[in-house]
């Protein structure tokens, strides 16, 4: 005989002025092989119909549906029932809004990251139809998806301590972004450009260290080194600033 | 209620739908694009594999050129594609790959000197050229004379997709997520715009456009087994279909691919099969050898997924609660080439299901991975029957791909498609002076609401709306599958004609309010086995095998009569079968109907044309051994 899981579930419609916060449990048989997603899709099907929950392409590659599974954000499609104890609790992830359930609103706080951080490749050049692309080292590529490979789960910012206290917090997400364009030789801002997007208490210099973030992200990116790199390099901009050398002008 | 005016408005925020807007947006025009979901969760981040372009940097596409990627396209459509809009696409694609780097999309480079590659499990060597050096490189793909997929690494989908999404925000276009178009606004054969459902509040929402995009993916989730996002549901086809005025274009024409995994269909490589795994059914017995003995596992995608089937239905297949599959082996290669080689497989086998693939068999069966058929439109994207509608990517059958689609041509379609239609909706949006008809918006707003209260209150009915999806996708699986034939097709018919009267009666049980996703559900379920009634009923209709269309009661490809093109229209709203009409299945014949160079196959030449002696009997062997060196 399978175990049976026992789910506590938290549930709220915001929009259902009836609605209060609170737990529901549902227990379903354990079959082989089973996900999150394939539990969750059934208890929808079969117990609950109104549930709430996101997933999308289901195979850890978009980053849909991050929750906090047993106390630890991570992604519910690739977490198997049997690395869980018999009794699972599911919360949605903090920080972000809620839409109702397990579902958050990830694509507000992120388009605003991405507006605040302006990602994407600042060029003064002109794309030329008829011209040969322009090179680039093999190397320098492969870095570059390196750090292109997050899924914008908001694993790391629902995790984050920082992020937890105070709204404006960018996280590890954005400062890995940044780190991402740092490196990208098509991209003409300068040290004092970045400087002037995260040389401060909302980007580099909020964090606290507690390394969480790399903890749980999914898809396994150096966060922490990109925080490192990145603090060293503000830190070094900082100074320059101070003493304005001519040469950190730009 | 919110009336939102833009210039264009496109329905999806994937490549395709995302790259037009770039193109709305550089022309100083106003775009929003809506999607079900943050627009870099589109099911476009999910194509790992890369973009077909003919730059020809590599040592292994050297001598490459638009024209032999033209060719290679029409072959693998098996003549079944519109020969225009493949040269267009085969022209445009270089380019385009070479904005995108321009944007900033990392493309893997030329690294010069010597490095070894596997072909059929055997090393080979190959020497890439200095003057190269940093130029886009290309990896090798299935039916292709030269290594011409430009790729990222394991992740082209979603590194194009991000850079894309990027150059949105750089431009101020806007993405309006988690929002559903639940129906077009249109009135005497001119679009305005849709009717949206927010996935946040439930509230309804208009919005009133010059011009409207549809891009919105494949449908393959009318299938219960399926490689595709959750989000590749029909939403945008269903819209196109329900104004009775647009047609869809071969909606028989599905892919199926061999290795989906089970439970959940996610796919892993023909790497596999390609460095040398097999497939084993219940008794752990080889089995493709007996089927096709030259070529075994690596037979094309269509053949393997053919004879795997046909295995299951002997009854060689493995038990689950998750119905019958079959195994995939590739313990023979070891640690070493599955954590380096296949990293990407092993990383899904233990993730995902608890396999470690060096030790254990990986349960596969085969699964629906693409649709060719979708929103007919011509080769400016132009939707049939409705002005100002457009539609590209996988949701349009802008018919490139015709019956068969080749890996790395569906990625590069999204971008190269995208921006070819993006600059056509910028001329046609230029031109056009629209004025709305409040009444048609109203009764367009209306209609929905009926629909809505209806759903909430059980007015028509108290099916559950899971239920009926499960027969539906139960029924077409059975019927319109990998094998096809007059009865099955069928019983497929008439069975998806009683579950569309069961779709009709859908209650919900939920209170529908807010972000319901029951009521989602049940609000694209009819229109859902409309499609699959397309599928099956133009396949039924469809007497030829032509790529993926495979009919075991008329094996051979039938030029004579059938080098045309379905189109499905569902005409009145209570109708229980769809119209269909045809076409040509292309205006100009660069490439007269031939023999593709692989797969056996019979051919019934078009009238005035001679059988080409290599599609017939043995010679056709030889032939096919030869299009393999």
């Amino acid at each position: 005989m399978a175990r049976l899981l026992k789910f506590n579930i938290f549930r709220y419609n915001p929009q259902n002025p009836e609605s209060v916060p609170h737990m529901d449990e549902f227990v379903l048989e354990e079959t082989d092989s089973m996900t999150l997603f394939i539990a969750l899709n059934r208890i929808r099907e079969e117990k609950d119909s109104s549930l709430q929950f996101d997933f999308c392409c289901r195979a850890g590659i978009c980053g849909s549906c991050g929750m906090v599974i047993n106390g630890r954000p991570g992604l519910a499609c690739h977490t198997k029932t049997k690395d869980l104890p018999s009794e699972i609790t599911l919360l949605p992830l903090p920080v972000f809004r809620l839409v109702g359930d397990l579902s958050v609103d990830t694509g507000s706080w992120f388009r605003e990251m991405y507006n605040k951080v302006e990602s994407w490749v600042h060029t003064s050049k002109q794309f030329d139809p008829a011209a040969e692309e322009e090179r680039m080292e093999n190397d320098v590529a492969e870095a570059i998806y390196e750090l292109d490979r997050c899924v914008e789960c908001g694993c790391c910012v629902s995790a984050c301590g920082t992020a937890r206290m105070r709204d404006d917090f960018l996280g590890a997400v954005a400062l890995n972004r940044v780190a991402r364009f740092v490196i990208d030789p098509r991209d003409e801002r300068t040290d004092k450009e970045y400087y002037e997007i995260v040389g401060n208490d909302n980007g580099i210099f909020g964090c606290m260290g507690l390394l969480a973030c790399e903890d749980v992200c999914p898809k396994h990116l150096p966060l922490q080194d990109q925080l490192a790199f990145l603090r060293r390099k503000m830190g070094i901009t900082a100074i320059k600033s101070l003493f304005s050398c001519k040469s950190c002008k730009k | 209620m919110q009336t939102i005016y833009t210039d264009v408005l496109v329905i999806g925020a994937g490549l395709a739908g995302e790259r037009a807007a770039i193109e709305a947006g550089q022309a100083g025009l106003s775009a929003i694009c809506l999607s079900l979901v943050p627009a870099r969760r589109s099911h476009s981040s999910a194509a790992q594999g890369g973009m077909q372009a003919a730059l020809g940097n590599s040592a292994m596409g050297e001598g490459d050129s638009p024209d032999v990627h033209f060719e290679d396209t029409v072959k693998g459509s098996d003549w079944g594609c519109d020969q225009e809009v493949a040269r267009l696409f085969a022209d445009s694609a270089p380019i385009e790959m070479r904005r995108l780097a321009h944007w900033g999309v990392p493309w893997n480079r030329v690294v010069p000197g010597k490095s070894k590659y596997f072909k059929g499990g055997k090393e080979f060597e190959k020497v890439e050229k200095d003057e190269n050096r940093g130029l886009i490189t290309a990896r090798a793909f299935g039916g292709t004379a030269k290594w011409r997929t430009c790729y990222v690494s394991d992740g082209t989908g979603h590194s194009v997709l991000f850079t894309v999404d990027n150059r949105c925000a750089q431009l101020g276009v806007e993405v309006h997520d988690k929002t559903e178009a639940i129906a077009l606004i249109h009135d005497a054969g001119v679009c305005y715009g849709a009717v949206v459902r927010c996935l946040k509040t439930g509230e309804l929402r208009v919005y009133l456009s010059k011009a409207t995009m549809i891009a919105t993916g494949g449908f393959g989730r009318i299938y219960p087994n399926t490689t595709n996002a959750v989000v590749c549901d029909g939403g945008g086809h269903i819209a196109a279909i329900n104004t009775g005025a647009v047609p869809m274009g071969n909606m028989e024409a599905v892919q199926f691919h061999p290795t989906g995994i089970v439970p959940t269909d996610i796919l892993v490589t023909e790497g596999c099969r390609g460095d040398g795994g097999t497939l084993l059914d219940v008794n752990e017995e080889r089995f493709m050898h007996i089927y096709e003995p030259e070529k075994a596992e690596l037979a094309s995608r269509d053949v393997v997924s053919r004879w795997m089937t046909h295995h299951i239905r002997e009854g060689k297949g493995v038990k689950s609660p998750y119905g019958d599959h079959l195994w995939l082996d590739i313990r023979h290669l070891g640690e070493k080439h599955i954590t380096g080689k296949l990293r990407e497989v092993y990383e899904i086998c233990t993730s995902f299901l608890g396999v470690d693939p060096i030790h254990q068999l990986i349960p596969v069966r085969p699964t629906q991975h693409y649709s060719m058929g979708g929103v007919r439109t011509n080769k400016d994207g132009a939707a049939y029957g409705l002005k100002g509608l457009f539609s590209a990517g996988e949701a349009a059958c802008w018919d490139m791909h015709g019956f068969n689609r080749l890996g790395g041509n569906s990625l590069a379609e999204t971008v190269v498609a995208g921006g070819i239609v993006g600059r056509k909706i910028v001329e046609y949006v230029k031109g056009a002076e629209v004025s709305f008809n409040s009444s048609v918006i109203d009764a367009a707003v209306a209609a929905q609401r009926q629909r809505i209260s209806d759903l909430t209150g059980g007015a028509k009915g108290k099916e559950n709306v899971y239920a009926v999806r499960a027969a539906m996708q139960d029924s077409l699986n059975r019927g319109a599958n990998i094998f096809r034939n007059d009865a099955d097709l069928k019983t497929c018919v008439a069975e998806l004609q009683e579950v569309l009267g069961r779709a009709r009666k859908v209650g919900l049980a939920s209170d529908g309010l807010g972000a319901n996703p029951e009521l989602a559900a049940a609000l694209k379920i009819e229109g859902q086995v409309k499609m699959a009634l397309m599928v099956a009923y133009g396949a039924l209709q469809r007497t030829e095998s032509r790529g993926s269309h495979n009919r075991e009661d008329y094996t051979a490809r039938n030029d004579r009569d059938w080098l045309k093109r379905t189109l499905a229209y569902w005409k009145n709203p209570g109708d229980d079968l769809p119209t269909l009409e045809y076409e040509p299945a292309s205006s100009v014949l660069d490439l007269p109907p031939g023999y593709r160079g692989y797969g056996k196959m019979d051919i019934i030449p078009m009238e005035g044309q001679e059988a080409e002696k290599p599609a017939e009997g043995a010679s056709g062997k030889k032939s096919a051994e030869k299009g393999d060196k």
